[in-house]
């Protein structure tokens, strides 16, 4: 087996051959060379994160017609660094009266738990930090830390409007919460596996054709857990000036702002590993490793780009009503779904070409229920609303 | 390797913590953190138990999961109750809400 | 001293001081986050003992949820008044006196017990811990009627909270 094979266990072993050779016990050697490889790894992801600032502001450019920036470098390339020198000479200002050491601890735990998540992300067969066989669980965890350091963010600022904005994001991500995890056990029934790379290589038929629904629901509940549109009630500028990021300027906004870009990149990654078949591409995936990170790279940014595209098209929910869509609607919905899935999984199993077409009419019979159910409820409100409307016309 | 009396001993002192939170501390919820501390320390050795022993017998861990919704119950139903309290009373201290008392 | 003893005694020392601090932190919210950390220690505890499910759950429900809501509560209650002045009550040398008591009974009672000093054996390489857990939970000769009480407690207490949160106008 050689480099391009099996490129990270050819490097650890000849990076901890070395340090050996230089006399280190080979435990303490070990350690060294899993440090390096997690520094290295977070260097790329805060590399693609400058990337992901410039590819963020040409899409939005384009959904609203206009250019984006392009004058610093071709096509704007430059621009994201122009951001960064700006925030990092920017004063670092801390409120008075605020809590010291929560409010700068909040951008790191931000950053932190985005960070944390790829730790599990199989970029190829053979690379990925660990194959944790309980990954599922593991990003629910992270999200966790990051509703935490939000809440820390909004309460440390000392700020009415920090901590409001604060509050309702917390309650949102925790809401949603629920949808995400039982959609996260679609592709566990699929796969009998919570392990990442168990997911993708049981990935024969992509799981967004076994589980269409699965697919959309989880991607509702990711985009409401980042916190962005039509999700982001603490950003609102409008509503809530800023919400918990009020009193961060300079860098430590810039963690936040990075992190939340970084965090919808992950999620896209998580998305496309779930439910689109993770770095497999028809068996393109065994020529490379490298070539299997470009193809999950690519449908990370695919995953991305819908969720920009939801972002720039759809307006923000008031906040009673994405709560309300979330308890009355999307948690019911989705423990159906569960039990449908789970139901015919046992029903269909075996059973060649018909396990996933009868999955992908199961899913399409409940959702069409579902919208039915919907829209049953909406007229019958529009109805009550409009008949003392109508009554009154009638008495003319 | 690490025994198992290091695994006990960080169980006993983390209830001892607790307990002496839930003794000695003045604020309804700052009781409730220490029962939070002596509830993990229940687990740790629950956990401890079941790795020690037949690591077969999976009841050691379903009594530390058992444990945690148990938890998860009680710190919703208590924390509501404080915040009732605290609607009517105007306070969260445990010794000024002595209405019963003789 | 192997690296996993050296892992323990870091964790275990983060996690006493941690809860050292819950107890005696003055600022309540402090002491919500104190508690979180020692949440986080006693998941570390978790994963060296090879009950890996068991610490990615205690950060979803005790880090993720409870911890939360004790930030909520300690939020929802403040009367504004700085928070000034030890938060121990009056009978707090008797508190701590039983729980030195207590521990030192605790230990006390172990010490003679034989299997002190054991030794763990190691995991049989492929032994799925999460599979027989799910298997555990799931079958009638194992556990599931634990499992389903559970279900019903969580939904009582469910009710029950809402119940008595509700704000009657």
């Amino acid at each position: 087996m050689n480099f391009w094979n099996d490129p990270l266990k050819i490097a650890a072993d000849w990076l901890s051959g070395i340090l050996t050779g230089w006399g280190m016990p080979a435990l303490a050697a070990g350690v060294l060379v899993a440090f390096i490889g997690t520094l290295l790894l977070i260097t790329l992801l805060m590399v693609m994160d400058i990337f992901l600032v410039w590819l963020e502001r040409k899409v939005v450019a384009r959904f609203q017609d206009r250019l984006g920036p392009n004058r610093l470098g071709p096509w704007g390339l430059v621009q994201p660094f122009a951001d960064i020198v700006k925030l990092l000479i920017k004063e670092d200002t801390t409120p008075e009266g605020a809590d010291r050491v929560v409010f700068n601890l909040a951008p790191m735990l931000s950053m932190m738990s985005v960070l944390i998540l790829w730790a599990i992300v199989p970029l190829a067969p053979v690379i990925l930090g660990v194959d944790l066989n309980v990954g599922l669980l593991y990003i629910v965890a992270a999200g966790a830390i990051g509703t935490l350091s939000i809440i820390m963010a909004g309460w440390s600022s000392n700020n009415k409007f920090a901590t409001i904005g604060a509050f309702r994001q917390v309650a949102v991500m925790v809401s949603f919460e629920i949808p995400m995890v039982a959609m996260l056990l679609i592709p566990t029934i699929f796969s009998k596996t919570m392990g990442m790379n168990g997911i993708v290589q049981a990935q024969n038929t992509w799981f967004v054709i076994l589980s269409p629904l699965g697919a959309l629901i989880f991607l509702i509940a990711a985009i409401a857990e980042l916190g962005r549109a039509p999700f982001d009630m603490a950003e609102g500028e409008s509503e809530l000036v800023s919400g918990y990021n009020i009193e961060y300027s300079g860098m430590k906004f810039g963690m936040f702002y990075a992190g939340e870009l970084l965090h919808a990149l992950t999620f896209g990654g998580f998305w496309a590993i779930l439910f689109f078949g993770g770095y497999r591409f028809f068996g393109l995936e065994k020529v490379s490793p490298f070539l299997a990170v470009v193809i999950f790279l690519a449908k990370a940014l695919v995953g991305y780009w819908v969720i920009m595209w939801v972002k720039y098209t759809m307006m923000r929910i008031r906040i009673d009503h994405m709560l309300a869509f979330n308890w009355k609607f999307l948690t019911p919905l989705s423990f159906v779904l569960l039990m449908v899935t789970a139901l015919m999984n046992v029903l269909l199993a075996g059973t060649g070409w018909i396990y996933p077409v009868g999955m992908f009419l199961s899913n399409i019979l409940v959702a069409w229920i579902a919208l039915e159910i919907v829209r049953t409820a909406g007229r019958r409100q529009r109805e009550k609303l409009e008949a003392p409307k109508v009554a009154a016309e009638a008495h003319h | 390797m690490i025994p198992l009396s290091w695994y006990l001993i960080l169980s006993a002192g983390l209830f001892s913590v607790g307990l002496f939170g839930v003794l000695a501390r003045k604020n309804a919820i700052a009781i409730l953190l220490g029962v939070e501390l002596m509830l993990n320390a229940v687990n740790i050795n629950l956990v401890a138990f079941w790795r020690y022993g037949d690591v077969s017998l999976m009841a050691g861990q379903v009594f530390a999961i058992i444990v945690f919704a148990v938890a998860a119950a009680e710190v919703a139903v208590g924390l509501a109750l404080v915040i009732s309290v605290y609607r009517r009373r105007n306070t969260v201290i445990a010794d000024e809400i002595d209405l019963l008392k003789w | 001293m192997t690296a996993q003893q050296i892992i323990f005694l870091i964790v275990a020392v983060v996690t006493l001081g941690s809860a050292l601090m819950v107890v005696i932190s003055r600022n309540l919210v402090h002491a919500a986050l104190w508690l979180i950390s020692t949440l986080f220690g006693v998941a570390i505890i978790y994963a060296l003992l090879n009950a890996g499910f068991l610490a990615v759950v205690q950060v979803v429900v005790y880090i993720g949820a409870i911890a939360i809501l004790f930030i909520f509560a300690v939020m929802l209650t403040r009367k504004d008044q700085l928070e000034g002045g030890l938060q121990l009550n009056n009978g707090w040398w008797l508190g701590a006196l039983i729980a030195l008591l207590t521990f030192g009974g605790l230990l006390g009672m172990l010490q003679s017990w034989s299997g002190f000093s054991k030794v763990s054996a190691d995991i049989p390489a492929g032994y799925d811990t999460v599979n027989q857990l799910g298997n555990a939970l799931t079958s009638p000769a194992g556990f599931v009627l634990p499992f389903e009480v559970a279900s019903v407690l969580l939904l009582a207490a469910l009710v029950g909270a809402v119940y008595l949160a509700f704000n009657r106008k």
